[in-house]
């Protein structure tokens, strides 16, 4: 019988049977390609529609060859997965839902916005110790052209982009839980509560979310007792140049400085000639970077020990014309490896 | 509690430093963009404007020549995917002339082709010259009725 995880300060769980991440794999759009982080992602596409005739079914493909090829990778059968947790930005999680119609797994549909990443790689990683799985796969995407024509203006459409602004990234990602095998593993789950602190700028998502991020780190490192010094990377969402700025400062006044070891995948995704503005965004921000970036080098051995946070602002079109404010969340994730 | 006070005086600081961190628009920079690239574009109308007018066409059909002209400029500039990227640097420069417009007009018809020509193109072809026409037709009528009362 393994020994089953138990419950640590107020929203973590510490995770004894040590949910490991057998396989992970990323696909991105041309533009993320381009971009500094190239190198590490498995697929790159040539053209945005995938071969599709709309955005939306273009999104729905790339999640769907992200979990088919991050099952192969393990030569695993769709039929040996006991759980796909998936999310996506779209209206009714349409992606997701699309993509799981043509799998051959048991399916539950997340909805954290941008969190999506975290949001089911920490409910799996939850599942795995309670024993009720062999394997889960954990996966989420988003598509700058589906999101733009749902949360912003139609593509041509002539604007001037506000320099808070952000670049919704085109990409999907999944991670393959397992049970065996030497891979990086998950010893920490720390789910977020809901936070808001009164941001109504649409165009400043970095900031609405920042709050949240700020509040969960803070609560991992209490409930944990762990120390920023502990890990050798902390990474955010999609906060963004300025959410990342926002999200140093105030955990200093917490007491918590994480600067020499802090990214955020929003900031890093794209280059700074790729006028982007604030950085990227949407749930395959995080997630292209944590299945490429930052698995690759915690498999490599250059991290030992990493904090990953997925950030999602929980707005909706019709709550930010009736001049509500936007909410965020964001949950975390330890993976370690090695030892 | 300690933690809610504490957590008070983040969100206190929390949009102090907001402002601090978040850049804000270049106004004198866009303005003078938008001064510049709209600048052009009226260039643009006025040379057809001249030209039409050096072949003998009438005043009144001149106008309505340069309307169409660049509305169709607009246009075949937003199917060919260049009006954004120019209205990125020019803003209000390119949003204010007629060739804006037509911008607003044919970008959604092109991206809610997908959806069908009734619902999509049809019904969502005007989600944002709508509220222009809406109000400017609205107060034309108003400026009207007060003409009418005022010239008598």
């Amino acid at each position: 019988m393994i020994n089953l995880g138990k419950r640590v300060g107020k929203q973590t769980i510490k995770l004894d049977s040590k949910p490991k991440i057998i396989s992970a794999y990323s696909v991105v759009g041309p533009k993320e390609g381009e971009g500094p982080l190239s190198d590490y992602f498995d697929l790159i596409l040539q053209d945005d529609l995938n071969g599709q005739k709309s955005y939306e079914k273009a999104e729905s493909s790339i999640l769907y060859n992200a979990i088919t090829e991050c099952l192969k990778r393990a030569k695993l059968k769709e039929s040996d997965i006991n759980y796909l947790l998936a999310g996506d930005l779209l209206n009714q999680i349409s992606s997701s839902n699309f993509a799981a119609r043509d799998l051959d797994i048991p399916f539950i549909g997340l909805y954290g916005a941008c969190s999506t990443m975290t949001e089911s790689l920490g409910l799996g990683a939850l599942l795995m110790e309670g024993g009720f799985a062999n394997y889960i796969v954990a996966a989420t995407s988003s598509h700058f052209s589906s999101a733009e024509r749902q949360f912003r203006f139609p593509l041509e459409y002539g604007s001037q982009r506000h320099p808070t602004a952000h670049w919704t990234v085109t990409g999907a990602g999944a991670m393959l839980l397992g049970k065996q095998g030497n891979f990086p593993y998950i010893t920490y789950v720390t789910t977020g509560k809901v936070k808001d602190y009164g941001i109504t700028d649409v165009n400043n998502m970095g900031a609405s979310m920042a709050p949240a991020a700020i509040d969960t780190i803070k609560q991992h490192f209490e409930d944990t007792g762990r120390k920023p010094q502990d890990y050798n990377l902390i990474a955010t969402g999609d906060l963004g140049k300025y959410g990342k700025d926002i999200t140093l400062k105030l955990l200093k006044e917490y007491g918590y400085d994480i600067e020499k070891i802090y990214i955020d995948c929003g900031d890093e995704i794209y280059g700074t000639n790729q006028e982007t503005n604030a950085g990227g965004s949407g749930c395959g921000c995080s997630a292209v970077v944590d299945c490429g970036y930052i698995y690759k080098n915690i498999m490599s051995g250059k991290f030992k020990r990493v904090l990953i946070l997925s950030t999602g602002a929980l707005l909706s079109t019709t709550s930010s014309l009736q001049g509500e404010t936007i909410p965020g969340i964001a949950h975390a994730v330890s993976i370690e490896f090695g030892e | 509690m300690n933690m809610e006070g504490n957590e008070k005086k983040i969100k206190d600081k929390f949009h102090k430093v907001t402002d601090e961190s978040s850049p804000k628009s270049k106004l004198l920079k866009n303005c003078i963009c938008a001064f510049i690239v709209g600048g052009i574009i009226c260039d643009i109308g006025q040379f057809f404007n001249n030209y039409l007018i050096g072949i003998g066409v009438s005043r009144d059909d001149t106008s309505s020549w340069v309307t169409i002209i660049m509305i169709f400029i607009g246009a075949l500039l937003t199917g060919i995917g260049v009006y954004d990227k120019i209205a990125n640097f020019a803003g209000a420069g390119t949003v204010v002339p007629i060739t804006g417009f037509a911008n607003s007009i044919v970008s959604p018809a092109i991206e809610f082709k997908k959806e069908g020509y009734i619902l999509g193109v049809g019904a969502k072809m005007f989600t944002i010259a709508g509220p222009v026409l809406v109000y400017g037709i609205g107060s034309s009528i108003i400026v009207g009725v007060i003409y009418y009362f005022v010239s008598r």
